[in-house]
């Protein structure tokens, strides 16, 4: 067909990119980044599509894009250069870039312009260009080399070899070619399900054709299936299944064909922890976990195939149900050895762990954690504790890290402990510190308010900051080996939101580890700031109130700066906050201010009304903020808003009789300092 | 038709007799079965089939048929068993499931084909596996080795939910760049037939074909006593001051191989402290921080074994 009968006319296009399996982790975000860089493609050539979808398998990445024109229109582009008489070396700069000589230029208004005609591209050779052009740029997290063509590094990277490259546009094949694989028409169906190769005809018969040979290529399709599947199995045993997203999105990386099974195992394994058995079925065998009609664990599991079994699944039930069962006897036996050693047994084995090589072993740090967490009881830090609880709950909170079952699932790390604990007859309080002192993990998860589990939460992620500190191993950049940020998020969500009132720096001194803590006070107030952020406080008011030294009571901190935030934006509080900036320049210009500078017989009314206004505001704001009343100091400063702006409104300060410009230099002191004492106003923006 | 014809034809009749049981699941595989099935396969893909390195080692990576081969640009095919030996995973042969000796089953071929996954299911097939019956996935497992400063890209393949076998593409071997890159396959021989037998215990697995006078045995009668012995020995009875003193000596004797331009003996010296330092870690006398540096040691004695390799061959830079 003649090229120019297609111009305006529009057509479909196909890319499927066939490999070995693709980790079914990376799958989502490689859909993203297909439809990125093929969008960016067309883009740079002037072309857009209708639609663009992108598809994933664990054997194929692919894309349909729809409403392309067949052919990109001609355009001219304009490139603006030198002035005419600019010196000779922009000119030759422009032509070396532009790629033209002088006379092919064109003037304009006195200035040269670059005129490139672009002829009208058939979108096919585009994309025979791009296809290359996206595989070599595509984003794996991994990638590697294989083949005969890897006896050179250089060789094509794919996350695992490519075997097949479909680029069809309407019907006809796109041209390309990349370290020997040829695009076609054909590719493969489901691994086990379909043999021989597959013609496609065009992007529109596409996902029927792979349907036809057991490929579902909709990753929310095979989603769909997985979890209603699963659902529906679980409810014809008469069971509640566990819903579990992240299962259900790792499944369909993993099938091309999902067939959700139910499976069982043998009763007696429940002894064993539910966590331990959800963790073993979930991470080690991508099952669901289901739950009775009471709630409670039950002895089945939901399995995701990737055929329809010539015996409609009954080797598969039984092969799974097997490995379950290996794996879940292993967790038995690791269970019932590490109940037979007391935890106080357990803990002492932690003298041969390294904490870290200039920080001791893990015993040392029990140590200081377990002072720690007395000292914040005895010190009334965290009320309601009973204080040798907390030193107990501390003294065996790490014990766990020697068990066996631990050994093998280290995501079990306090919550084992806290199962041994209890068995072993330690008390609720004791048990549930240890189960949960690891926690807040990040921003979102639970923040107890349990007294001693607070007390050895707060001592140990307190232990850990101000060592590493203090050892000069603080986050840098975007290194935080030791997860200190996470430390210090914890350690604020828990003073936070348990209102524990305490001086930052004295909780740093009692963890022994040194007496400066300059720059961990700082770090605090950094990650307050970020973990406030969500919350809509506003990092430069951190800044206003901190600055001013002396508070680091955070919970106290914190709530100054919220009313400071609630004042300062209101209008009120922005007029203020205008007024301070005005005063602190002309303050800045000035020198020699003194804010006791006599008055002269003829003050002006302004100069009366604002002496009079910070006579009454001054005493009530110091005693607002005595008594933390941080709204009422705001209310005493709000007085000084309408006197302050009729001031500069009506009077002059930088009068040239030096007796009157001292005195208002130094109403405008008192003024200044009035504010400073509530907040630093000079770090607030805007 | 020759006699020899007639006899050529008759055993390929019995293979196809047993070959059609197997599939049919009437009779599953041996475990002496099952590594001659693999070896038929492998051999007819064109392997050399190797004998185990008869040096104690940790895994089938660890032979210079693999490590060693893996280097270069020169075609390699082969396939062995490599007993394998893991001190640790001891268990004084009460578990069923864990072992400190095992066998497994190494298939390297370099370069890596572009059918290799296609291969890989046709040796499942000839152990009697039936696709459409059992659910075969190919799962992320990338591969490290830190004692060998290697490492490649990969799968863990399922068997309904069990692995069965390690699949890798190597990309780096003794800190040099695969050129080309290798495929290596690691079949865990035990599991794969504790699989096909239908046995809960590594035990009670078959090992041999009885016949009307002479009784099969099972793997446990072979190896159950020596997993006594040998847990016993590698938890209780090995003299760690030999071992700390076996273990500077490999080391020395490895330096002084490379300063002879030796990689093959210097390679096997590597060897040998790799494996004392697991006896070591069994008897349990290495802290937690010491572990990395004597980690490190062997790293540097295989990756030292490597260069001296390359350059020997004239391939190093």
């Amino acid at each position: 067909m003649d090229g120019k009968e297609w111009v305006g006319s529009m057509t479909d296009f196909l890319l499927e990119l066939r490999s070995e399996e693709i980790p079914a982790r990376m799958q989502v975000k490689a859909k993203e980044d297909l439809a990125r860089l093929f969008n960016d493609a067309l883009a740079k050539s002037g072309l857009t599509a209708a639609s663009v979808e992108v598809f994933a398998t664990p054997r194929r990445l692919a894309l349909i894009a729809t409403g392309l024109p067949v052919a990109t229109e001609a355009v001219s582009e304009e490139t603006k250069g030198p002035k005419v008489g600019a010196p000779p070396q922009a000119m030759e700069g422009f032509l070396r870039k532009s790629g033209l000589s002088q006379d092919q230029l064109v003037e304009r208004d006195g200035v040269y312009y670059a005129i490139v005609e672009k002829a009208g591209r058939q979108t096919a050779d585009v994309l025979a260009e791009a296809i290359p052009a996206i595989i070599r740029a595509f984003p794996w997290p991994k990638s590697q080399r294989w083949g005969a063509a890897s006896v050179s590094t250089e060789s094509l990277r794919w996350v695992r070899p490519l075997q097949g490259i479909v680029a069809l546009l309407s019907d006809a094949v796109v041209h390309c070619e990349i370290d020997g694989i040829v695009s076609g028409a054909e590719t493969m169906g489901h691994r086990f399900h379909h043999s021989g190769p597959i013609t496609i005809g065009n992007a529109g018969d596409y996902i029927e054709k792979l349907r036809a040979a057991h490929v579902l290529v909709h990753f929310s399709e095979r989603c769909r299936i997985i979890r209603d599947g699963a659902k529906a199995a679980a409810e014809a045993a008469g069971l509640n299944l566990v819903e579990d997203e992240g299962l259900v999105i790792e499944n369909a990386g993993l099938t091309e064909w999902p067939v959700p099974m139910l499976g069982r195992f043998n009763p007696a394994f429940l002894d064993v922890p539910q966590e331990v058995i959800q963790l073993t079925a979930r991470v080690n065998q991508k099952y669901f976990v289901c739950h009775d009609s009471a709630g409670k664990l039950a002895n089945a599991f939901v399995c995701t195939a990737n055929i329809d079994a010539h015996d409609r699944g009954a080797a598969i039930v039984a092969g799974n149900e097997k490995v379950l069962a290996a794996r879940l006897s292993d967790a038995k036996f690791f269970w019932e050895q590490d109940l037979k050693v007391a935890l106080g047994t357990q803990a002492q084995k932690l003298a041969q762990i390294t904490f870290h090589e200039k920080l001791g072993s893990v015993a040392d740090k029990v140590e200081r954690v377990a002072k720690l967490a007395r000292w914040l009881v005895t010190k009334g830090i965290v009320t309601g504790a009973n204080a040798d609880a907390a030193e107990r709950a501390a003294r065996l909170c790490k014990a766990d890290l020697v068990t066996g079952m631990v050994g093998e699932f280290p995501e079990l790390q306090g919550i084992m402990g806290g199962y041994y604990a209890r068995a072993q007859g330690e008390s609720d309080a004791v048990a549930d510190a240890i189960r949960d002192h690891y926690k807040p993990v990040g921003q979102g998860d639970n923040v107890s308010n349990a007294p001693v589990t607070v007390a050895v939460s707060l001592a140990d992620k307190l232990d850990t900051l101000a060592q590493f500190f203090a050892a000069g191993m603080p986050p840098t950049g975007s290194k935080d080996p030791f997860a200190l940020r996470r430390a210090a998020i914890g350690f604020l969500s828990l003073l936070l939101q348990n209102d524990l009132r305490c001086s930052l720096k004295d909780m740093l001194v009692a963890t022994g580890a040194g007496n400066s803590f300059d720059t961990l006070e700082e770090f605090f107030i950094d990650r307050l700031k970020v973990q406030q952020r969500e919350a809509g406080v506003r990092h430069d008011l951190i800044d206003a109130v901190f600055s001013l030294g002396g508070e680091d009571d955070l919970v106290r901190l914190l709530a100054r700066v919220k009313a400071l935030q609630a004042y300062v934006t209101t209008a009120e509080g922005a007029n203020l906050l205008a007024a301070y900036k005005r005063a602190a320049n002309i303050l800045k210009a000035a020198d020699g201010v003194d804010s006791a500078a006599p008055a002269s017989a003829d003050l002006v009314g302004e100069e009366l009304a604002l002496r009079a206004a910070l006579d009454a505001a001054e005493p009530k704001a110091a005693a607002a903020l005595s008594v933390e009343d941080f709204e009422g100091a705001m209310a005493a400063l709000a007085t000084l808003r309408a006197p302050i702006d009729a001031f500069f409104e009506g009077v002059m300060v930088n009068d040239p009789d030096q007796d009157k410009r001292a005195f208002r230099l130094g109403l405008l002191t008192r003024f200044r300092d009035a504010v400073t004492q509530v907040a630093d106003f000079s770090k607030i923006e805007g | 038709m020759t006699k020899s014809g007639a006899l050529i034809h008759n055993l390929d009749l019995a293979a196809y007799l047993r070959q059609w049981l197997v599939m049919s699941d009437i009779v599953p595989l041996s475990f002496q079965d099952l590594i001659l099935t693999l070896h038929d396969y492998w051999g007819k893909q064109g392997c050399a089939i190797l004998q185990p390195y008869d040096m104690e080692m940790g895994a089938g990576t660890f032979h210079t048929a693999t490590t060693l081969r893996a280097l270069g640009p020169d075609p390699w095919n082969a396939a062995f068993v490599q007993p394998s030996r893991r001190p640790t995973d001891g268990r004084y042969g009460e578990n069923p499931n864990r072992l400190g000796a095992y066998y497994q089953y190494q298939v390297i071929l370099k370069p890596s084909p572009p059918d290799l996954q296609e291969l890989y299911l046709g040796s499942l097939k000839a152990i009697g596996i039936d696709p459409l019956l059992h659910d075969i996935r190919f799962v992320e497992d990338d591969w490290e080795s830190p004692t060998l400063g290697a490492w490649g890209l990969g799968w863990e393949v399922w068997c309904d939910g069990m692995e069965v076998t390690q699949f890798t593409y190597f990309q780096q071997m003794g800190g040099f760049d695969c050129k080309p890159v290798s495929g290596e396959l690691t079949y865990g021989l035990e599991r794969l037939a504790m699989y096909i037998q239908n046995k809960d215990s590594i035990f009670d697995l078959v090992y041999n074909n009885a016949t009307a006078d002479r009784p099969a045995v099972t793997y446990g009668d072979i190896f159950r006593e020596n997993e006594r012995q040998m847990s016993t020995y590698h938890f209780e009875v090995a003299d760690t001051d030999m071992l700390f003193d076996a273990f500077k000596k490999a080391t020395a004797e490895c330096e002084s191989c490379l300063q002879h331009a030796l990689p093959i003996p210097a390679y096997e010296q590597a060897i040998k402290a790799s494996h004392i330092f697991n006896i070591l870690q069994a008897r349990g006398v290495i802290s937690v921080q010491e572990r990395a540096s004597y980690m490190g040691r062997v790293r540097d004695l295989a990756k030292g074994s490597c260069q001296a390799w390359m350059e020997k061959n004239g391939w190093a830079v």
